[in-house]
């Protein structure tokens, strides 16, 4: 019988949840723990009507045990399209809301609730998803060895997923501790530790048992990852539980320390989660896709040290000019500012990657999403160190520019960056000859990088328009503008930003459906692109 | 000496000349002969199999 434990600890698990809702001190606990009980109840019913009764000897693996662990990365690329599709559909919900705020349908979809929604949803579901499956893929053929610790790929896999499921109910229920990018409570912190530390064992066992003399830089990236990402969520966690079964805790910092904590944690899951980990990505797919090693590798382990070295420095430059001692800004300044030559070292050796095959841009739809990707990295890593100088960061902070710097690193680096990955893996993983189709990866690549250039572009003119407006004092000293003024000010910029992200949401829609039907082994007739082999082989 | 202004003072002396030398040393050891036929051995790892 398979799973037998498996299925048994989700049982026990669904009825622990059962006992946190009877027992629960709050109301908005006992809802969760319902929403746990029916997700735990829901999973066991559905192990148990897989449960095969065949003797021990008698089941046939479902995949070769001694080749790679690939059914877990297949399960984790479909995970990512889908949360990604969910994640920019709730980001296009919400910039409507801003917009036309009678669209704040009360209490559980208002844009106080939604919001968080949408960050996670983007970073930890479609990120956190395209991360762990990318690196499960990549740890395990450049050390030639299959994946550490038999089903824990799962556990992470389908532990990630809960705590995915958690964090998003939480909010909408109203469930938050408030701190950016780490809202869940307590006992979702809690959960997502136990996931995150069986992640670490798994990657840390693959490289640890690797038959590949080297350890290939990716890894690098994707280890250091993990490792900062762990510490990170544990320190900025911290907390004091009200009850036991209850929803509510209180951090255990307090004040000036308690904020930068938070922006400790908050830019270094900027620099790990969506800087690190990505970029391994961009060491093993930009290598694979264009069949030619890196530009550099010499150049790759500087950046990643330099990287390593610096980021974590750079929070305090998200509390400029507050009660954080003035020599801490400066500090954060400093590093983030140095911190863009290792980024652009970066930049430079995935563009130059391509050096020899530049013609790959032109007849690869794949190859021209990545090198946009790594563009916009570096144009997100120029921006960033500008704006974190105290002079600019006076005029852009707590304005929209910044929402428009996030957006072109996050759509543009990281979510490029993945659309590669997942029209590299996808044929690869379901063993096709291509994708369902090449040109729709075009049309993908092209409303993607419209709807970010409409979307920054237009974010950067409301920015300053806000920045400058906040600050417009008249001859006698006074404010020139009320803030609601400059509420009303920013409406067409709403509405055009929702159509800019209204285009990139449709571009993941139609990756959507690539996807789905190279899986189901379609394969659309089509004219190949001009210039392009007539039959592209993968390189072996 | 308070806690905090011994580690803040620790932190600026001795803790970033460590991270600094660290730093140098990696330079170093990336740039020590034979270091590219190695890099190159390296780079070429996925491209090897599938």
């Amino acid at each position: 019988m398979k799973y037998t434990t498996e299925t048994i600890v989700l049982a026990v698990g669904a009825f622990v949840a059962l006992l946190g809702a009877a027992f629960a001190q709050d109301r908005l606990f006992e809802a969760h723990m319902w929403v746990l009980f029916f997700v735990l109840l829901a999973s066991t019913v559905f192990m148990l009507r897989r449960v095969s009764f065949a003797p021990a000897g008698g089941v046939k693996p479902a995949d070769d045990p001694e080749g790679y662990f690939d059914e877990v990365v297949k399960y984790g690329v479909i995970a990512t399209v889908f949360w990604g599709v969910v994640g920019f559909l709730v980001g296009v919900v919400v910039a409507s809301q801003l917009a036309f705020p009678d669209l704040n349908i009360e209490p559980w979809f208002n844009f106080g609730r939604m919001r968080p929604l949408h960050t996670s949803a983007v970073i930890f579901a479609f990120g956190g998803n395209a991360l762990i499956a990318t690196s499960f893929y990549v740890v395990q053929r450049t050390s030639r060895a299959r994946l550490f610790g038999g089903n824990l790929g799962w556990f992470v896999f389908w532990g990630y997923q809960l705590f995915i499921v958690m964090a998003a109910t939480g909010y909408l229920l109203g469930i938050t501790q408030s701190r950016e990018y780490a809202e869940p409570e307590w006992y979702v912190d809690l959960w997502l530790t136990i996931v995150w530390v069986a992640y670490l064992v798994a990657f840390l066992g693959t490289i640890i048992k690797r038959k590949e003399p080297h350890i290939y830089v990716a890894n690098w990236f994707f280890l250091s990852f993990i490792v900062t990402i762990a510490m990170l969520h544990v320190v900025n966690n911290l907390a004091i539980p009200v009850s036991f079964l209850g929803s509510k805790s209180y951090s255990a910092f307090s004040g000036v320390q308690d904020a930068l904590t938070q922006w400790w944690y908050g830019h270094n899951a900027v620099g790990f989660f969506l800087t690190a980990g990505f970029l391994g990505m961009m060491y093993y797919f930009i290598p694979k896709q264009v069949n030619r090693p890196v530009y550099s590798y010499r150049l790759s382990i500087i950046h990643f040290w330099a990287l390593i070295f610096m980021y974590i420095w750079a929070g305090p430059h998200h509390l400029h000019y507050t009660a954080l001692p003035d020599w801490a800004q400066t500090l954060g300044m400093v590093f983030s500012v140095m911190l863009w030559m290792p980024s652009w070292g970066g930049m430079i050796n995935g563009l130059m990657t391509l050096s020899g095959a530049w013609d790959k841009i032109r007849t690869d739809p794949i190859v021209r999403m990545m090198v946009m990707a790594v563009a916009f990295y570096g144009m997100a890593t120029f921006e960033g160190p500008m704006m974190s100088i105290k002079a600019v960061n006076s005029l852009s902070h707590y304005t929209d520019w910044t929402i428009g710097h996030v957006h072109s690193g996050a759509l543009g680096w990281n979510g490029l960056i993945t659309f590669g990955a997942i029209y590299y893996l996808v044929p690869k993983l379901w063993k096709r000859q291509r994708l369902y189709s090449i040109r729709m990866v075009n049309w993908h690549f092209w409303l993607a990088t419209l709807g970010i250039v409409v979307y920054a572009a237009v974010m950067w003119v409301a920015g300053i328009q806000q920045g400058l407006m906040w600050r417009e004092y008249d001859e006698q000293g006074f404010l020139v503008y009320s803030f609601a003024e400059t509420v009303t000010a920013m409406f067409p910029y709403y509405v055009m930003r929702a159509i800019g992200g209204g285009l990139f949401l449709l571009g993941a829609i139609i990756m959507a459906y690539n996807v789905t039907m190279t899986i189901l082994g379609y394969e659309r007739d089509e004219a190949p692109i001009p210039g392009a082999q007539p039959a592209l082989q993968p390189a072996e | 000496m308070e806690t905090y202004t011994a580690m803040r003072h620790f932190a600026d002396s001795w803790g970033l000349l460590a991270m600094t030398l660290f730093f140098l040393g990696v330079v170093l050891f990336v740039f020590r002969p034979g270091a590219r036929k190695i890099a190159d051995e390296a780079a070429a790892i996925p491209l090897k199999e599938d």
